[in-house]
């Protein structure tokens, strides 16, 4: 009986060709907007969490703090209120996982012929475990390294290609402000932080090393940055707290007075970018469903029409024996396979339109088997939502008076 | 003598007007038995048109009682009555009401489709009764290739599908030329020989002449219910 019924759906569906199709035409341009807004919108999702994932997981930065001379003020990390001993004390600290404290600038490199300004970052092993940052070639360096101020660097792929070239860097020796450094190892790729600098463009080397003989620095075992990793998201707060209470004991502030140091909390800037990007996902969905509801009602508008111009038609197949629901039936059927028919060409058209934007801008698009489902669901919903109404229109009519219409 | 096909005791039905409850039907009774062949007769609005109405399951008095196949239908709900207009009634109308999208065989075969009957079996019983009509070399043409005469044909195979109780036939001959109707009425002829039960109505007295029995209706009431035919084993009221 259903297979009968669908034949007869496909039938009416053939009768107005033009009709039938223009009422697809709104399924699938909604169907289609949805799916392409859903692409677009994981994909950025997905390019901030790529993102997010190589910059290192619950990260705080201690910076040091600012002083004043004659009312002007020196900004963050302007005094040397922090030094390595700090460090040494936050990674007791409960819930610390890894302390690295950095001091950073930017150098010429030199080598051969070759030479290239960089990222020079000064810092101890445990800065690579925060990052969660690799080697792909030769080795890190070690905490007995940073004890001995050696001249070793591990460098980022972007100065490895614009140094070394072809050349394997390893072993080599390039120049830092006249000093020699051998490189032991090349740092896997990270591509781009969210603020879109490249993170590949870094030479690390160790502090102790970064402080005598490349920066310089006021006292030594000063530091500007510490690096501090908690070792989950739910430590985060305890961690900040325990960090405050540590270092105004150490650095014996009495109560009132500010905090000679600055914390931030990368994560919570990324969490924020992550949100920015699952709104606007959202956002777009949603303009993208209104076209699927639009369509939806040409759907009940054109069934509405054709229940009038069928009356007779319901008349007959109610006196030769049609049920009340045999009519609901057929009725919602010819809008279900309308609604299924404009959301499958919509999801073919959307995932050709997404296609085409990820090959012609290179903007990355997820095609996810989850959003073609529920574009299929609410496909459905919206051909039984807006089929409903006019199959019960149809259902309820009198046999006798639909049999009389002209 | 066998139990009537239909019987119906002290039918009524009014409708409301703009000036109040108009009486199409006061008090009708009346019973069909098997094999009959009875004309339905009388002027518009005498109420024929209501009647066959209710005979159809099509409606529902507003007083007294229809036994249908020995069964009251006269308060019954939609849906039965829809499966009751399936299994037991055949209609013959007007104006022929074929679907015009489908074919003849599949308009003969649209009762059984709504009988729950296997695609195969309603293929092979549409096809039996195109060929009893004389129309089998047409079953898959559209109802609008044929002429107005062959299509009532058509719709006569359709009543039929089901093999009801009895077949319904509103002016038949209505839509249809003197030549045609003569075959129209032939045919029934032979089905009313077969011993299907046929009630028709017309206000054309040569058609009613076919028939083996007249009833006539004035303002809602039978005037008079005569045989012109002997039937075995039937007795007028």
């Amino acid at each position: 009986m259903l297979k009968a019924m669908l034949g007869e759906a496909w039938l009416a569906m053939g009768a107005n060709r033009l009709r039938t199709a223009l009422t697809m035409l709104g399924m699938v341009i909604g169907v289609g907007a949805v799916v392409i807004m859903m692409a677009i919108g994981q994909g950025a999702q997905y390019a901030v969490q790529q993102t997010i994932s190589t910059m290192g997981s619950n990260l705080y930065i201690v910076l040091s703090g600012s002083f004043t001379t004659a009312g002007v003020r020196s900004g963050s990390a302007g005094a040397p209120t922090l030094n390595v001993a700090d460090a040494e004390a936050m990674s007791e600290l409960d819930g610390v996982s890894n302390v690295a404290p950095t001091h950073q600038g930017t150098r010429q490199l030199v080598y051969g012929s070759q030479n290239w300004s960089s990222q020079i970052i000064g810092t101890t092993p445990t800065y690579l475990e925060a990052r969660a940052w690799s080697i792909v070639d030769g080795a890190a360096f070690g905490d007995s390294d940073v004890r001995s101020a050696t001249r070793v660097a591990v460098i980022g792929k972007t100065v490895a290609e614009n140094l070394f070239g072809d050349e394997n860097p390893v072993g080599k020796t390039m120049r830092i402000q006249q000093n020699p450094f051998m490189v032991i190892g090349v740092l896997g790729s990270k591509g781009q932080n969210l603020d879109g600098r490249d993170q590949d463009d870094t030479v690390i080397i160790p502090l102790t090393t970064a402080q005598r003989k490349v920066f310089g620095t006021p006292f030594l075992g000063s530091v500007r940055m510490i690096m501090v990793q908690a070792d989950s998201a739910e430590s985060m707060p305890k961690v900040e707290a325990g960090i405050t209470a540590l270092l105004r004991q150490r650095h014996r502030l009495r109560e009132g007075m500010p905090d000679d140091f600055f914390m931030r909390n990368l994560s919570a800037a990324a969490e924020s970018e992550a949100a920015t990007t699952r709104t606007m996902s959202i956002l777009l969905g949603a303009i993208a469903s209104i076209s699927l509801l639009v369509g939806g009602i040409g759907i009940m508008n054109i069934m509405l029409v054709s229940v009038t111009e069928r009356t007779r038609e319901i008349g007959i197949r109610m006196a030769i024996g049609a049920r009340q629901k045999d009519i609901l039936t057929q009725f919602l059927l010819e809008a279900v396979m309308i609604s299924f028919a404009g959301c499958l060409l919509g999801l073919l058209l959307g995932l050709t339109i997404a296609l085409g934007i990820n090959f012609v801008t290179g903007m990355v698009i997820v095609i996810s088997g989850s959003a073609a489902l529920v574009a299929f669901a609410v496909a459905a919903t919206v051909g039984i939502f807006f089929g409903w109404y006019p199959a019960r229109k149809a259902a309820r009519l009198d046999p006798i008076e639909a049999l009389r219409y002209q | 003598m066998a139990d009537p096909v239909i019987r119906v005791a002290g039918l009524a039905k009014s409708y409301a007007t703009a000036a109040g409850l108009f009486p199409a039907l006061r008090g009708v009774n009346l019973a069909v038995y098997p094999g009959e062949y009875i004309a339905i007769m009388g002027p518009s609005g005498s109420g024929k048109s209501t009647f066959m109405n209710l005979l159809g399951c099509l409606d529902t008095p507003s007083a007294g009682d229809y036994f249908l196949a020995g069964k009251n239908v006269a308060h019954m709900e939609k849906d039965v009555l829809a499966v009751l207009r399936n299994r037991t009634l055949g209609f013959v109308f007007q104006g022929f009401n074929l679907l015009p999208r489908m074919t003849l065989q599949d308009n003969v075969a649209l009762p059984l489709v709504y009988a729950g009957i296997g695609k195969e079996t309603r293929r092979a019983a549409a096809r039996e009764l195109l060929d009893k009509v004389g129309l089998g070399k047409y079953a898959d043409s559209l109802p609008n290739r044929i002429s107005g005469g062959q299509q009532q044909r058509v719709a006569i195979a359709r009543a039929l599908v089901n093999k009801p109780h009895l077949i319904l036939a509103d002016e038949p001959t209505g839509n249809l030329d003197s030549h045609t109707s003569e075959e129209i009425m032939r045919l029934f002829g032979e089905l009313n020989a077969e011993g299907i039960t046929i009630v028709l109505v017309t206000h054309e007295p040569d058609i009613a002449a076919h028939a083996k029995r007249q009833v006539r209706f004035l303002d809602g009431e039978i005037v008079s219910d005569q045989l012109t035919a002997a039937v075995p084993g039937v007795e007028a009221c």
